[in-house]
């Protein structure tokens, strides 16, 4: 009926593309270990945003699903990752 | 029932959310490239990770209430979980960056 | 303060978690939702041994509007910074707070806040001598950075878990 929620929604997807590009360059760039994993916890928000949006677009429910686990894997890798930067090992003794 | 279907009453907040969205989250990942040390970088996806996403998941909280006819509230879940988690790491890496400066 | 009844905050946040996941109100799930979430806050006792007793919850009403609105004035702070619109590259520094709050809750409650508003983030604690250390994007005046963090955020925090 109106266009108008399918052009915010594609707008979106655009922004959220050219984020993912951002942090993919600063993820490839990056000097120090600790900018890559800046740029992946990044990616995986935007990732887990373009999802909902996909979820928008299509009018479908089962995307909720996916961003939640997305949201949750994320968070649990990037977290490993930055703990073994700080101690040397993920699972201290 | 696709995005076309929305009532107007909720497609037009929810568009102009997710344009708001949109916006934060690229000029927050496009500050990852832009600024020139950690130290300034490590602010930058707090952006897209805090009100980008609020925005983006009250859109589709909008839709979905539209679309199923009755209050869908369910992405309050991701918005506590990002809510709650994105600091945890960026605090993480934060302190990681000091260590690894000192050594 | 101890002979008022206090609800235990992990039980009922896990019993909500658990309905909005499967976002229905039968009575059914609020059945099961209630038994599971007595099951796990019973196993997780013995992992943690600190319960939260959070006080006067509508102290914490004004502190998340205070906090949203922080967020959406740093957002457009961060944004001007990265978008160049001041054409100087930001003065990035750390800042020391001596703090007066000890809860380990309101301390985590406090770091989260910090950090989730963009501009700032907590940098480190120091147990021994409760002393804070941020790190701040934009670092033009102290004083207001510490004026700030102490009356909108420490304050109402100290009066919820404290």
């Amino acid at each position: 009926m109106n266009a108008i929620l399918p052009f915010a929604v594609n707008f979106a997807l655009a922004c959220f593309a050219l984020a993912m590009l951002c942090a993919l360059i600063r993820l490839l760039r990056g000097p120090a270990a600790q900018d890559r994993i800046l740029a992946l916890d990044t990616l995986y928000i935007n990732g887990m945003l373009t999802i909902l949006m996909l979820g928008i677009g299509f009018g479908a429910a089962i995307y909720f699903d996916i961003a939640l686990l997305i949201a949750l894997f994320g968070f649990v890798g990037s977290t490993a990752l930055a703990k073994f930067l700080l101690r040397g090992e993920v699972i201290e003794p | 029932m696709t995005a076309a279907d929305v009532p107007l009453w909720a497609a037009l907040p929810a568009a102009l959310l997710l344009v708001c969205g949109g916006l934060l989250t690229v000029v927050g990942s496009l500050g990852l490239l832009r600024l020139d040390s950690f130290y300034a970088r490590i602010h930058a996806p707090t952006m897209g990770g805090t009100l980008g996403a609020g925005c983006v998941l009250l859109a589709s909280m909008l839709v979905s209430t539209a679309l199923a006819q009755r209050p869908v509230v369910h992405e309050l879940l991701i918005t506590l979980f990002i809510l709650i988690t994105a600091p945890v790491t960026t605090m993480l890496l934060m302190r990681a960056a000091i260590l690894r400066s000192q050594e | 303060m101890k002979r008022r009844p206090r609800v235990p905050l992990l039980p009922v946040v896990l019993a909500m978690v658990w309905l909005l996941f499967n976002d229905s109100l039968s009575a059914g799930h609020i059945l099961l939702g209630v038994v599971f979430a007595l099951l796990v806050s019973a196993t997780v006792r013995r992992l943690r041994p600190l319960p939260a007793w959070p006080r006067r919850l509508h102290v914490a009403v004004g502190l998340i509007w205070h906090v949203f609105v922080d967020i959406v004035r740093s957002n457009i702070g961060v944004g001007r910074v990265i978008l160049g619109t001041t054409r100087r590259q930001p003065s990035i520094g750390f800042l020391r707070i001596p703090l007066d709050l000890r809860d380990p809750h309101g301390l985590a409650m406090l770091a989260i806040i910090i950090t989730g508003t963009p501009g700032t983030v907590w940098a480190g604690h120091d147990a021994a001598s409760n002393v804070l250390t941020l790190h701040i994007l934009d670092l033009k005046d102290e004083e207001t950075w510490i004026r700030t963090i102490k009356n909108s955020y420490e304050r109402p925090l100290m009066e919820i878990f404290e």
